[in-house]
């Protein structure tokens, strides 16, 4: 519902396409010298509520695709289309507000910012969708209950574990309901008690039916979805679905 | 959506991080502002005095002296001089309308001016009622300048430069008392007050002894004048006036209106714009280089937000992938430069302030004549406006560049900064 709220209703989200669309998505990296060719022609659909893990080896090209999914990034060639929405072409204000608001964003490093509370981190994102004071209130705790944290919402990122850390950025990255969430080796930094904890909440969203992304190293992990796409180098070697 | 409680807290671990190179900056900045602030205060000054010294000869007013003819004309040949008479003011009068006052002047130099033993060679002036508001003749408290009542009575009445006065009657009440003109008793009725006077066409005011033109013909058998002060009933009109005294003259005296030889003219509203211009070039020429001074504390402004940019990338491509739009990103770093600024130009105008009040109080203590045309340095609304102005620019703009360049690049590439 909350896709169909923007202002400008014509380029929003078509409610029957495919969450991600990509057709010959390319990403050349030009760092002067070289030029690396990252990702080579990817062809991939993903509808709603799929939970997908992208594995590969390193150097592979993963988070370079992720963050062209997540609109971190623009391809260099190829067509994406986002909940029906060509990416291509838009302005950097447009991307910040589907950034906002279609897509929740989980580090491997948590990227907490460290000035600031568990609770203002998880806050930032309603701040920037322009939510009210009042429901931005309700909404923060509602998500701290979420991840199992109430006790820790005004402590300061650095008083927090690694697990806790994590826990605090995915209800970060949940706080403006986002249609896709997407994880780049959430587990990566983590002992594997905390990678648990993390992995469950990952398997309840799943649940949910939210659509997501992980990215992982970690087989067991990969079992837990229901697709894994496996990538190397620049391209999609294997697009099976996990048998259940 | 700009939490000011969020702004104080980076601009706090700014000055953390950056602390040597934030004082420093501030110390600039406040040097910059108190160059500015003293700079453009002695010019305000100077401008002041300028426009008060110009004025103090008469505000508006052109004086008239007779020439001689450079072309024949109706049959008089060229090279006649011509003599005004008093009366030629009032076909003045009668026939020019933009004449707003005037008066005749007849000037005697070299007269003994004596009270008691003290002699004094001075230069006396015959001069109309008029003559007191059109050469800023304002008489001090107990006094008064001549009147029309003197005028017709022809009265040995005088009224004194005030210089004059000093040296015949030192701090003693002059009013009322006699003097010795040529060895005619007269009675004083008033005494000039001290003013700057910055242009002069026969000696400066404070120097004379005014006394009334029928006394002054009287006395001395004079029937022309050696000149005419006049005015324009508003300064616009000067020129027309200038023009009409050609003509109204040129027929009385039989001469060539186009004939600019005959009148020899000092328009001191003329003068008074080139004074005017004049000190405006020099406060801004002054305020120039404030502003430039200024700048170089700008500079370290915005080297400090390149630096305090290049150490938040990281934050700023967590804050652009959580869906900042850039306005956001930008919002608190220009306000940190801001703040930056305003710290330092609070310092600078603060210092600047008591400094030029402190001048200004030590000018009251002295009497130094090149202090006092100098004038006091005055931190005026205008000067005011203008540093902060100033300020607010260079703590917009040095923090604006820096942290354009940061949300410029893609968050992916932000996230990826070390
Ligand atoms: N900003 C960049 N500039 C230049 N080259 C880059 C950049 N980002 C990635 N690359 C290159 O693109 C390729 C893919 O990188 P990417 O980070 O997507 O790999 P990955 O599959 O995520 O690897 P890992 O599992 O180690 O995280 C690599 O060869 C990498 O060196
Ligand atoms: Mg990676």
């Amino acid at each position: 519902m909350a896709l169909f709220n923007g202002r400008n209703g014509k380029r929003h989200a078509e409610p029957d396409a495919p969450v991600i669309a990509m057709r010959g998505v390319r990403k050349v990296y030009d760092t002067g010298a070289v030029q690396v060719e990252a990702l080579k022609g990817i062809d991939l659909t993903v509808g709603a509520g799929d939970f997908v893990a992208i594995v590969g080896p390193s150097g592979s090209g993963k988070s370079t695709l992720l963050n062209l999914i997540g609109c971190l990034d623009t391809p260099s060639g190829g067509s994406y289309r986002l909940l029906g929405e060509e990416v291509e072409g838009l302005g950097p204000d447009r991307l910040a507000e589907i950034r906002n608001r279609r897509v929740g964003f989980v580090f491997q490093s948590f990227n907490l910012l460290p000035q600031i509370t568990a609770w203002e981190n998880v806050e930032l994102p309603l701040l920037f969708k322009g939510v009210p004071r009042r429901e931005r209130q309700e909404r923060v705790e509602q998500l701290f209950a979420q991840v199992g944290l109430s006790d820790r919402m005004r402590h300061r990122p650095t008083e927090l574990s690694g697990g806790q850390m994590q826990r605090v950025a995915i209800a970060r990255a949940l706080a403006c309901d986002p249609t896709l969430v997407l994880a780049d080796e959430p587990t990566g930094n983590l002992d594997s008690a905390s990678g648990k904890d993390v992995l469950h909440l990952f398997e309840e969203l799943g649940e949910q039916g939210r659509t997501m992304l992980v990215i992982t190293h970690d087989m067991a992990v990969a079992a837990r979805t229901r697709r894994v796409v496996r990538i190397a180098d620049g391209e999609i070697v294997e697009d099976r679905a996990v048998a259940a | 959506m700009l939490r000011l409680g969020l702004v104080s807290h980076l601009f706090r671990r700014t000055a953390r991080t950056q602390g040597k190179r934030m004082a420093m900056t501030v110390a600039a900045i406040a040097w910059g502002t108190l160059a500015i602030v003293l700079l453009l205060s002695f010019g305000e000054g100077l401008k002041r005095n300028f426009s008060r010294g110009s004025r103090g000869m008469g505000e508006g007013i052109v004086v008239v002296w007779p020439g001689s003819t450079s072309k024949s004309f109706a049959g008089f040949p060229q090279g006649r001089s011509l003599r005004f008479r008093p009366e030629d003011l009032d076909l003045v009068r009668a026939s020019v309308a933009e004449l707003e006052s005037a008066s005749a002047e007849m000037i005697r130099w070299g007269n003994n001016v004596s009270r008691g033993r003290r002699t004094l060679s001075k230069t006396i002036k015959g001069v109309e009622p008029t003559y007191g508001d059109l050469r800023n003749q304002i008489p001090q408290a107990g006094g008064r300048f001549l009147n029309e009542i003197d005028e017709r009575e022809k009265r040995r009445v005088a009224f004194l430069g005030n210089r004059t006065k000093d040296e015949l009657f030192g701090s003693a009440d002059a009013v009322g008392e006699t003097v010795l003109v040529n060895q005619v008793p007269f009675t004083v009725i008033g005494v000039m007050t001290r003013k700057i006077q910055m242009g002069n066409y026969s000696g400066m005011d404070q120097d004379h002894v005014l006394i009334p033109l029928s006394t002054f013909r009287t006395l001395y058998g004079r029937r022309y004048v050696s000149d005419l002060v006049v005015r324009a009933r508003t300064p616009e009109l000067t020129p027309v006036l200038k023009w009409r005294l050609y003509e109204v003259l040129g027929a009385r005296y039989r001469f060539d209106p186009e004939d600019r030889r005959t009148l020899q003219i000092w328009d001191t509203v003329e003068t008074q714009r080139v004074t005017r211009n004049m000190a405006l070039g020099i406060e801004i020429f002054l305020g120039l280089i404030g502003a430039l001074t200024l700048l170089i504390g700008g500079i370290g402004v915005a080297n400090i937000m390149y630096a305090v940019v290049r150490h938040r990338t990281r934050e700023i491509g967590v804050q652009m992938a959580l869906g900042a739009r850039r306005s956001y990103v930008l919002g608190p770093l220009v306000v940190e430069s801001l703040a930056i600024t305003a710290l330092g130009g609070a310092i600078g105008i603060g210092a600047g302030v008591a400094l030029v009040s402190a001048l200004a109080w030590a000018q009251t203590q002295t009497s130094s004549e090149a202090l006092e045309l100098l004038g006091a340095p005055t931190f005026s609304f205008g000067v005011a406006v203008t540093v902060v102005v100033l300020l607010g620019a260079i703590g917009f703009l040095a923090g604006y560049f820096p942290s354009r360049r940061a949300v410029a690049i893609q968050p992916a590439a932000a996230l990826r900064y070390e």
